[in-house]
């Protein structure tokens, strides 16, 4: 019992490893293991070929086989481990087969056909990291205009939802007018309703200002963010009063103690949002999925989805588009991910 | 002048050059806004500081949510509100007709009320799991480990992934030649159908999605244990409390507004699922997995003929949900408080 509970309660002091130290470090292992596994395995499955992708059971590395340039054929030929009628091992190319049997030539000596059946045969295979899957899926996959479609997205939002957020978050915390309760517990009311329950109206509202296969229609609605809103205004109202009447007696205008005073003051909070902005904009797919038909308009996740969603696509460039989607995300959290972490778990959930 | 040195430039184009943008923008904007404060003087100027905001919120959330009212109350497949018939209660009346609640076969609208019952389930045990791991991973990161911040990292890496790569990654996995049942067989079992049977379906999508999402309560939850002062099982262990009597007094009640956060957080965002099943399943096999938003979206945009006051009354219907248990969590945090 006692094992469990100190396993339960906050940390042991440091010393000799205790077993559920041990514990501990096992799940975490195991952790690691689950949450990288699948990315890795989606990485390493990429990079093979066509006929590697469908063998079972699934080998970890992407195997290709062996090929061979053999004198008096155009394409190169596939390289065999044949074990022969004398028992002895050779390496050979095979040219074609017929059934059950192979038939095959020694790459030395290409006018003598060797004729076996194909089970003493065995693919010569090194592993392959070939980017083939990739150059091929970029041909329908038109990676670099999703790219720029997500980046322009995800950055214009950014910005006009710190923008608007942190000016109405300053009025609703520096000030006292008529109306910022109902303003504050309106906007508030509507954390809990989102924008997947008014689909249709904010359909008809979009196609009415002809924002269809538009950006804008993208990035503007959802800029309004309440949380954005909440977070910020709880942090302003932190900042003293006595910093903006200074301001004042200085001369400021009220548009710089904002720009000037207030905002540096809340990086912090600016920075959680940005955080959570980002996120939200490059992973948004249900918005996009409505307001976006043509596929040059399309976001990184929407081309994804249309792309899967094509006949005759097969899985090893699905694959490989999936991982040119996660690869930018994944780079800047590699980069930031201290600040991402401590941030969101610091100021974000006050 | 001199040529400049190429630090010079880079210093230029990544700090000054932006700086200088933001001061011109600041500047810019001033030259307006002054000229609107002198106008409606200082009493004025928050309202013209939540315009923005207000502006975009009131165009594109709250007239919508009036639109969908009047959507709920009209019929037909036209889409401009002006060219739909109004139609009373009939959508809800559709939507709400059955000889027996309990059974979907029986109800008009059946598939609603299979997204209703899916949707249920899918909430209990997603909310469930999502805690309880998410309880344990915390408890664990907040122990004494070296390289927490990595580990950290770790279990929150997922929560950046799109739902559309989530879904393809489990896809992979779970697909009949896919890893895992490469795994089972090599063990000398047979495949199993985890994307074909009901059931493995409606577990592998509460599975992906507590693998998704798991890192960011984890996160949320290890903040708040990390915000209980260390002296109180110092306290606690002088007067010779067991460490498995201060988790239960100390730990989980100090823990408990946390705890609701997550807990309301996680059945908000549960009862809203739609991208990664849609991903990942599209609702299937059959309707196995079919929940109410993506029904929602099926009959507005995804169906031959759209039916936008089905639509529309099943969001207001779900809206009324969310609403409900909205006031149930306020009348949580009164009681907390």
């Amino acid at each position: 019992m006692g094992t469990i509970t100190s396993f339960l309660t906050r940390t042991r002091g440091r010393g000799r490893l205790h077993f559920t130290d041990i514990i501990t470090y096992l799940y975490l292992i195991l952790g690691t293991f689950l949450m990288f596994g699948p990315v890795v395995w989606l990485i390493f499955s990429s990079f093979k070929t066509q006929a590697e992708i469908v063998k079972f059971p699934p080998r970890l590395l992407p195997y290709r086989q062996e090929t061979v340039v053999v004198e008096g054929y155009d394409e190169p030929l596939p390289l065999y481990l044949v074990t022969l009628e004398n028992g002895s091992t050779a390496e050979l190319a095979q040219v074609r087969r017929i059934g059950l049997e192979s038939q095959l030539v020694d790459p030395a000596n290409p006018d003598e056909i060797i004729k076996i059946p194909i089970d003493q045969r065995e693919p010569i295979e090194k592993v392959v990291f070939s980017f083939d899957n990739y150059i091929e899926g970029v041909e329908s996959f038109n990676f670099a205009r999703y790219l720029r479609n997500s980046l322009i997205v995800t950055i214009f939002a950014t910005l006009l939802t710190l923008l608007i957020n942190s000016m109405a978050a300053f009025a609703l915390a520096k000030y006292h007018f008529r109306g910022r309760e109902a303003i504050f517990f309106i906007m508030l009311s509507t954390l809990m309703v989102p924008l997947s329950v008014i689909l249709v109206p904010v359909f008809l509202v979009i196609t009415t200002i002809d924002w269809n296969n538009n950006l804008l229609g993208v990035i503007v609605p959802a800029a309004a963010t309440p949380t954005g809103l909440f977070l910020l205004r709880q942090y302003m109202l932190t900042i003293p009063d006595e910093l903006l009447d200074a301001a004042r007696i200085d001369g400021a205008s009220e548009w710089r103690i904002y720009a000037q005073v207030i905002l540096p003051l809340a990086k912090p909070a600016l920075a959680v949002l940005t955080i959570f902005s980002v996120m939200w904009r490059w992973n948004d797919f249900l918005w996009p999925l409505i307001v976006l038909s043509r596929s040059e308009f399309f976001t990184l996740q929407i081309g994804l989805n249309s792309f899967q969603g094509e006949l005759n696509v097969q899985w090893n460039l699905i694959l490989a588009m999936t991982v040119l989607t996660l690869l930018p995300i994944t780079l800047v959290f590699a980069i930031l991910q201290r600040n991402i972490t401590t941030g969101i778990a610091t100021t974000g959930m006050k | 002048m001199a040529v400049q040195s190429s630090e010079k430039s880079f210093r230029e184009v990544f700090i000054q050059l932006p700086s200088n943008t933001i001061d011109f923008f600041i500047s810019f904007v001033d030259v307006f806004l002054s000229a609107i404060q002198r106008l409606v003087g200082l009493k004025g100027m928050p309202y013209v500081f939540v315009l923005p905001n207000l502006l975009v919120f009131g165009i594109f959330i709250l007239f919508p949510m009036l639109l969908n009212f009047a959507y709920a109350f009209t019929g037909g497949s036209e889409f401009f509100l002006s060219e739909r018939p109004w139609v009373g209660t009939a959508n809800f009346d559709q939507l709400l007709t059955c000889d027996n609640f309990l059974d979907p076969n029986t109800c008009t609208q059946d598939r609603f009320w299979r997204s209703i019952y899916g949707t249920m389930s899918y909430v209990l045990g997603q909310v469930l799991w999502m805690v309880v791991i998410s309880i344990i991973t915390a408890l664990i990161l907040n122990r004494g480990i070296r390289a927490r911040g990595f580990f950290r990292s770790v279990f929150f890496y997922p929560v950046l992934l799109s739902p559309i790569v989530v879904a393809l990654i489990w896809k992979w996995i779970l697909q009949e030649n896919g890893l895992l049942n490469g795994i089972i067989v090599s063990l000398g079992y047979e495949k199993l159908p985890f994307l074909v049977d009901a059931q493995w379906a409606r577990f592998w999508v509460i599975g992906i999605s507590v693998w998704a999402f798991m890192g960011f309560y984890t996160l949320i939850l290890l903040a708040g244990l990390q915000s209980i002062p260390a002296d109180l099982y110092e306290a606690a262990s002088i007067d010779g409390a067991s460490e498995w009597h201060s988790f239960w007094s100390i730990t989980l009640p100090l823990l408990m507004p946390t705890l609701i956060v997550v807990l309301v957080l996680a059945l908000i965002r549960a009862v809203q699922v739609f991208d990664i099943v849609f991903a990942f399943t599209g609702g299937g096999p059959g309707t196995a997995t079919l929940y109410i938003v993506q029904y929602i979206y099926d009959n507005g945009f995804a169906s031959p003929n759209k039916l936008y006051g089905i639509a529309a009354s099943a969001s207001l219907l779900m809206a009324g949900t969310l609403v409900v248990l909205t006031l149930i969590q306020l009348r949580f945090r009164r009681e907390e408080v």
